[in-house]
């Protein structure tokens, strides 16, 4: 809780420097810092990591499981404008997932393959080495965060992920074409985004804390998503990942992605 | 550097001084009376004493935002030891913020309107369905 | 000494007027993109900066001038640039205004900007950006006042502007130096990944910076009471030309190692850029445009005959000036994001709501500098220089 007291001490600070002098010493009714406590049900983990075995994959015959599940989760809407369009989880053909590692005598189911592709988790994110408020960060099971309360969209972040993992919000989201959208916003209890922020896969933190397991992985119906702790030697990906050869996606750029693949 | 006209410049401050503090001074000793939020809850006490929500949620709101976004908390544990999930719009949770107090519009909306803030959380947490 | 700028002919206030029109306009289009978002502009998920980071880049390079016009005066102690310093330093106080307007239109929240300095976050380069760009716009300020007052009241300036203005000059260097560390340090895009990122701004900086100088000298010249110099022009012009020709030393050093190193993801922006790719290449003219405009300005800097010539000169500068200007303010950017990192080829090309807003920015930029300008040579046309 080392951060929070420092935040708080900041705000505090913040607080009687004008903001409302007043106030200040009765905080926390009495208590000197607050207190807090992880979910119960919380999910915790070294380091949370998914295997994606794209053999199973059924996009081509028009499966779109998981990602409609992952952005009904999120309220991700469809903007109707594939330039600014908002994506946490999308397919890409092989070789622009994988490029470099395409040739021309690929396998013929390789070819057109589509790849599952969303934000790697990296070990050590671009993102949020450039980010210049700390509104991107990463915890320390792994997940690469954004604080939307506090992005300021100068879009840094975009820049530096080197997988196009980051989507903004050109528009405001709940001004998304109705007809595209009728049901909008699909959940209820997780925000929605406004206008002005970057966005991004969570890996379902917010249901990781409540027991669950990421929206993806649990709508895939082939079980082609794989996820758990990389740190537990005896967890489901650390099991997949013994036991096949898999690749992540532009290993050269030291990034270390969180997402294996099965090819 | 002379000073020209020194006599208006000061004028002028003055009068922009007095401006820009207006509101300050213009609200010098009068205690706001402040309207009577519905409370339409079921429970007998807020999350942390009635005087300090009065005064401080927004300060309890910016805690929270940051403990659950930063550094995954979940769960508050009040100064009388009682536990609480740290959300502000999920009515799903009975111990949210928007789980009792379930119309905004009649209870947070009544204040703000009043002193005249308009939080900026809407525009991203999805306000609560008026229930019938 | 702000009084200077309140009485001026005619033409002085029709210009002004002009340049509070093209900040109205750019002003209320900014307005819709508060209220809409940046979607009003040709940016997307693959190109994410577009043309305000690519004017702010090339503004960055402006505002080199300063450096170029004092260091020869106070470390080499060249006398004749005595006369022009207060308009190189002018010069840079608009230049870095118009990057910081341009950082700020292009943010999606502009409201929540101070999160940058509450939070600060030493491991970002923009935050160090923001505070060399503060900096330097801070130390030309407090110069050129400074130096501009003594000078008005026939006295030596006083002694605690020395340090300051021997720390304008690295500090210069570093304004150049840290934008381009904003785009040379990302990996996975091969365009900007590259370590004479930063000399090669530097080098076009103080190319396009001094011409512009010497634009607006032959300007005053005619304009005003005040001369600036033949000589000063002179020296001007071959800073100049060294810098535009280091400039394409430069590029041609980048051009080779993509191109013979045949790395695909350093050689397709250049293909893109120069060749078009998949069928898109909105910037094809543009670019070869650069290219020989950069030409054409290095034949007729080098040969002392058309150096020497003012007119010949003026066009030269004008085409070093717009050569830099398609290299940095459209290329540059454009160029670094397509193809995307994963392969795709999405054009971008500026709305217009977008191009009105980026011109109300270059009109507050002309604005600070037309007052700025407008106080010092009235004060040099008073004491007689
Ligand atoms: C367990 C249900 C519960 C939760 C959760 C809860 N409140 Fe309350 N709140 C109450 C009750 C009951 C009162 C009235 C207490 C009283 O009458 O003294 C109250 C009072 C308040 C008041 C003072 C209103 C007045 O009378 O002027 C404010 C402000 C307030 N709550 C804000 C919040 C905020 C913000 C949150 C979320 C951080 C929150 N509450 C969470 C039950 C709750
Ligand atoms: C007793 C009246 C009252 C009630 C009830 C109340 N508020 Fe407030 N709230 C205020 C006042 C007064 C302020 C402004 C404080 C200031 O400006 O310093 C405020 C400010 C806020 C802010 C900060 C806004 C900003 O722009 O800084 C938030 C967030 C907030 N309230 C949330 C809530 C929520 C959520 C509820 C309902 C659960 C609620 N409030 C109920 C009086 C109230
Ligand atoms: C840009 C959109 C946005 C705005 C504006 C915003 N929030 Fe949030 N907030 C979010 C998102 C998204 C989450 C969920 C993060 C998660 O659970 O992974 C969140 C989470 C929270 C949480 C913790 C859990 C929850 O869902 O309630 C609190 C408390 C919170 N915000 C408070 C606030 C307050 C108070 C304001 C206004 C002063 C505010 N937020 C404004 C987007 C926003």
């Amino acid at each position: 809780m080392g951060v929070s007291r420092r935040n708080f001490l900041k705000i505090a600070g913040i607080s009687l420097l004008g903001l409302g002098a007043k106030p200040a010493y009765d905080v926390f009714a009495g208590r000197d810092l607050p207190e807090f406590a992880q979910g119960e049900e919380a999910r915790e983990a070294k380091r949370w990591a998914m295997v994606i075995d794209t053999r199973k994959c059924r996009d081509k015959d028009g499966c779109q499981d998981c990602i409609l599940a992952c952005h009904r989760a999120h309220n991700v809407p469809d903007v109707g404008n594939s330039r600014q369009e908002i994506k946490w989880i999308w397919t890409e053909p092989y070789e622009n997932a994988f490029p470099n590692q395409e040739h021309e005598f690929l396998e013929e189911t390789l070819k057109h393959r589509p790849v599952i592709v969303l934000c790697n988790h990296c070990d050590d994110p671009p993102c949020v080495r450039v980010c210049p408020t700390k509104a991107t960060f990463k915890r320390e099971d792994g997940i690469v965060m954004m604080d939307y309360h506090r992005c300021i969209g100068c879009r840094f972040c975009m820049a530096a992920c080197p997988y196009g993992s980051r989507s903004f919000n050109w528009g405001d989201p709940r001004r998304a074409p109705k007809e595209k959208n009728p049901d909008f916003p699909t959940n209820p209890n997780f925000p929605t985004r406004t206008k002005g922020v970057v966005e991004k896969c969570n890996f379902c933190e917010e249901r990781l804390v409540a027991g669950l397991l990421p929206a993806c992985v649990e709508a895939c119906k082939e079980k082609a998503l794989i996820f758990g702790d990389l740190g537990n030697p005896d967890s489901d990906v650390r099991k997949v990942l013994r036991s096949h050869y898999t690749i992540r996606r532009k290993p050269g750029l030291g990034t270390g992605p969180a997402i294996y693949y099965i090819v | 550097m002379k000073m020209y006209d020194a006599g208006k410049i000061i004028v002028g401050i003055i009068v922009f001084v007095t401006l820009i503090t207006f509101p300050f001074w213009y609200n010098r000793g009068k205690a706001a009376p402040s309207p009577k939020p519905k409370l339409l809850t079921r429970e007998k006490e807020c999350v942390e004493p009635t005087p300090y929500m009065k005064t401080s949620h927004m300060r309890l709101l910016n805690e929270w935002r940051n403990s659950v976004v930063r550094e995954g908390n979940r769960l508050y544990i009040s100064s009388n030891g009682k536990k609480y999930s740290m959300n502000l719009a999920n009515t799903s949770l009975s111990d949210s913020c928007m789980g009792c107090h379930s119309k905004k519009a009649e209870f947070c909306d009544q204040c703000h309107n009043y002193v005249g803030v308009k939080p900026y959380c809407w525009d991203c947490h999805i306000e609560p369905k008026e229930k019938r | 000494m702000l009084e200077k700028a309140l009485t001026g002919s005619q033409r002085y206030w029709g210009w002004i007027i002009s340049l509070l029109i093209l900040i109205g306009v750019g002003f209320s289009f900014y307005l819709l993109q508060f209220t809409e978002g940046l979607k009003i502009t040709g940016m997307g998920r693959d190109v994410s900066w577009g043309f305000y980071i690519a004017q702010f880049t090339f503004l960055v390079g402006v505002a080199a001038s300063a450096v170029m016009v004092v260091l020869p005066y106070y470390l080499h102690n060249y006398k004749a640039f005595g006369r022009i310093t207060i308009l190189g330093e002018f010069l840079a106080v608009g230049a870095v205004s118009m990057c910081l307007l341009f950082i700020i239109v292009d943010l999606g929240q502009p409201i929540r900007l101070f999160n940058v300095l509450l939070h600060p976050t030493p491991n970002s380069i923009l935050f160090w950006d923001m505070i060399v760009l503060n900096g330097y716009l801070f130390l030309n300020i407090v110069i050129g006042w400074v130096v501009l007052s003594a000078e008005r009241n026939a006295v030596s300036p006083p002694s605690w502007v020395k340090p300051l203005i021997y720390l304008s000059i690295p500090w210069a260097v570093s304004i150049h130096t840290v934008t381009a560390y904003l785009y040379c340090g990302l990996p996975g895009r091969g365009f900007w990944l590259t370590a004479i990122l930063a000399p090669r701004f530097l080098s076009s900086a103080f190319a396009s910076g001094p011409a512009f100088l010497i634009i607006l000298c032959l300007i005053i010249r005619r304009l005003t009471r005040f001369d600036p110099g033949r000589e000063q022009i002179q020296t001007l012009a071959k800073i100049v030309t060294y810098a535009i020709i280091l400039n394409g030393f430069f590029f041609l050093c980048e051009v080779f190692t993509a191109m013979y190193s045949h790395i695909p993801e350093h050689m397709h922006h250049f293909e893109y850029l120069f060749f078009g790719l998949e069928g898109h290449g909105i910037l094809v003219p543009w670019m070869w445009a650069s290219v020989l405009l950069a030409v054409l300005a290095i034949i007729l800097l080098i040969n002392p005959a058309t150096r020497r010539s003012e007119s010949v000169l003026a066009v030269a500068c004008v085409a070093v000036f717009a050569s830099t200007w398609i290299d940095k303010g459209l290329g540059l950017i454009s160029g670094g994001f397509i193809p995307s990192p994963l392969g795709h080829v999405t054009e971008y090309w500026p709305t217009l709501p977008e191009a009105l807003i980026a011109l109300g920015v270059w009109g507050v930029g002309f604005l600070i500098l037309t007052v700025l300008y407008k106080i010092a040579v009235s004060i040099k046309e008073e004491i007689g220089a």
